[in-house]
């Protein structure tokens, strides 16, 4: 018997590795010592943390909690993941909204000072190069987070076009923050407990509840801000424990939470930090049970469910592109998006209940007359649903929820039915 | 005439099993080599993984236990515990060939896929169908609940090439603290 957890480390690795084939031959033979450790690294290998590579670095699959569990503990009570391995950078200088602007297919002016959005920075064919949560700071500052897979790519198309931006004028430079890393933190019913705070709300507590409003509360008494006024996609530099942090509500879990930027050298004692005040209900989480979270939550996973050929159209991120851009454009390959837009894109991402084996990446769909439809993503067995959950492509025409269709794995034809995502209820902290 | 050329023939199927055998364990200790130094997972145990005294054990981490002819399959406590939660068990037909080394079903826990390998050859004369309800039985109760094959062996020779409980053991060792 092989796979395992060695498979879905190795399969993740060489699909983010994808764009680079010497990356891929130099990592399928990478010792130890080419790996790349995060600041937690030590953290994660005293509490179980069984670590395997990912985009060229040593990552916490799993802890002693199995994925399962951790999946349904990140819904019921909460998460602490380490995700220093992606990037992040700011852009300054008066002109970095307009030239993020042409990289992306974000209404990024249209940000309000402390907002951010998840958006894509697209190709001149108008495909996915990478998916980014970016954040406007103030007018003249941008705060972005990219995939780790995507670093090298995403710095040198960035660096590449600065430098032509520049050569012309524009007012724009940019610092990535390798001195820091970035802890998730997600958080059960934080916003049930944050307007729990108006007396009409105290019916809501329960005895779990009240862990998690300790928590919230040492999160509060570390920093000045008042974090109930701060909604998804919200954004604030303070400081926690007298260290000043890049504070994001966000995750990419479909549950309420925030992306905690802080200078490495504190990251270690703010992970203890929240782990001993939340009295175990939030638990260390590996990569394993956030890729499941993240399925559920219908979210694409770049390298699986995002690609260089695929658009954000097709991938159902027409929200993503502001109004305003979509009269515009002024983004790389904006002509063949835009034109999408008006025709209506060839192919859709859907997504999927079935029987049988848990689809995976590349299981053919088929029409329930035996005619090749398209090819799941991503895909695996809900812990929250106890079911069979897909992400994939279809040929438009054929993406309507309870469109039926037949998914090949091992040769074998499995039941399936389209369905609309999320698979599991998001509950982002949105004002009422 | 007719007995030398039985005779010719069964040398070359002989022959052709070899061949196959050595180029299917060269392939698997080649995959085996890669996967260990490419991934080097450090593995969390809880304690180490159980193992059986009376059972024999394949090096793709499943277990045969042999009453006769009739042998009992299934995937180690080792094995579980690298998969995790066991979601789904794709079982064979009975009536099934099965051979040493072939794969002849699948795991699917909530991650990954995993082949499972027959430890021995022979015909597959029932499946644990009570793995497809509870496919957990696999975490839960490896050596017992969690059965997946019964096996009418055709060849005990080829109970030589797998290990006792003690070589298993010390196998484990060696391949976790290789990663």
């Amino acid at each position: 018997m092989r796979g395992g957890l060695w498979q879905l480390g190795q399969s993740i690795t060489r699909r983010l590795a994808q764009g680079d084939k010497k990356a891929v031959a130099r990592r399928y033979f990478a010792s130890d010592a080419e790996l790349k450790k995060t600041v937690v690294y030590d953290f994660h290998v005293a509490n179980g943390g069984k670590m395997v590579p990912f985009a060229g670095w040593s990552m916490p699959i799993q802890y002693k909690d199995s994925i399962m569990d951790s999946t349904l503990n990140c819904r019921e009570n909460g998460s602490l993941f380490d995700v220093s391995h992606m990037c992040g950078l700011s852009l300054k200088g008066k002109d970095s909204v307009p030239f993020l602007e042409k990289l992306v297919i974000a209404d990024v002016a249209g940000l309000a000072p402390g907002t951010g959005s998840l958006t894509v920075f697209t190709n001149e064919k108008g495909g996915a190069i990478d998916d980014s949560v970016i954040t406007k700071v103030k007018d003249d500052h941008i705060y972005l987070v990219v995939n780790a897979g995507c670093r090298d790519k995403d710095l040198a198309h960035i660096e590449e076009h600065m430098k032509a931006f520049k050569a012309k004028g524009g007012d724009v430079s940019w610092h990535i923050h390798d001195e820091r890393s970035l802890l998730a933190l997600q958080i059960f019913g934080c916003c049930v407990i944050a307007h729990s705070f108006a007396p009409t709300s105290c019916y809501l507590f329960s005895h779990d509840l009240v862990m998690v409003l300790l928590l919230l509360r040492f999160l509060q008494h570390l920093t000045k801000a008042d974090l109930s006024k701060m909604y998804f996609g919200g954004f604030q530099v303070l400081d926690i424990n007298g260290v000043q942090c890049f504070l994001t509500r966000t995750g990419y879990t479909g549950e309420d939470g925030f992306e905690i930027s802080i200078p490495s050298e504190s990251a270690v004692d703010l992970a203890k930090a929240i782990l001993e005040k939340s009295e175990g209900k939030i638990r260390l989480t590996g990569l394993g049970a956030r890729d499941s979270l993240r399925l559920e939550a219908g979210l694409c996973l770049y390298g699986n469910d995002l690609e260089q050929h695929i658009t954000p159209i097709e991938a159902g991120l027409t929200w993503a592109i502001g109004k305003r851009r979509r009269a515009e454009g002024g983004f790389l390959g904006a002509d063949v998006i835009l034109k999408q837009l008006e025709e209506g894109p060839k192919i859709r991402r859907v997504g999927f209940f079935s029987s049988g084996p848990p689809p995976r990446s590349h299981s053919e769909i088929q029409d329930e007359g035996g005619n090749n439809i398209g090819e799941v993503t991503s895909g695996g067995f809900s812990p929250c649903l106890k079911k069979n959950i897909a992400i994939g492509y279809v040929k438009s025409g054929l993406h309507k929820a309870g469109t039926k269709v037949k998914i090949i794995i091992r040769g074998k034809s499995n039941e399936g039915v389209v369905t609309k995502m999320p698979f599991v209820p998001t509950k982002y902290y949105k004002p009422s | 005439m007719d007995a030398q050329h039985d005779h010719s023939i069964s040398v070359e199927r002989e022959r052709e099993r070899e061949r196959e055998r050595e180029r299917e364990m060269a392939c698997r200790q080649l995959w085996a080599s890669r996967a260990a130094s490419y991934l080097r997972i450090s593995v969390f145990h809880r304690g180490f993984s159980n193992v059986v005294k009376d059972l024999k054990y394949a090096d793709s981490h499943e277990w045969v236990k042999v009453d006769e002819n009739s042998a009992t399959v299934g995937i180690t406590d080792h094995a579980q515990d690298h998969l995790g939660d066991v979601v789904y068990v794709e079982l064979p037909e009975v009536g099934a060939a099965v051979t040493q080394g072939g794969s002849f079903g699948a795991v699917e826990s909530v991650k990954a896929t995993s082949d499972i390998n027959s430890p021995v050859s022979g015909k597959v004369v029932e499946v644990n169908e009570a793995l497809n309800s509870s496919p957990a039985l696999i975490n839960s109760s490896p050596y017992k609940d969690g059965w997946i094959i019964k096996v009418e062996i055709s060849d005990n020779g080829e109970l030589n090439n797998l290990m006792d409980s003690d070589q298993y053991s010390k196998f484990c060792e060696e391949e976790d603290s290789k990663h």
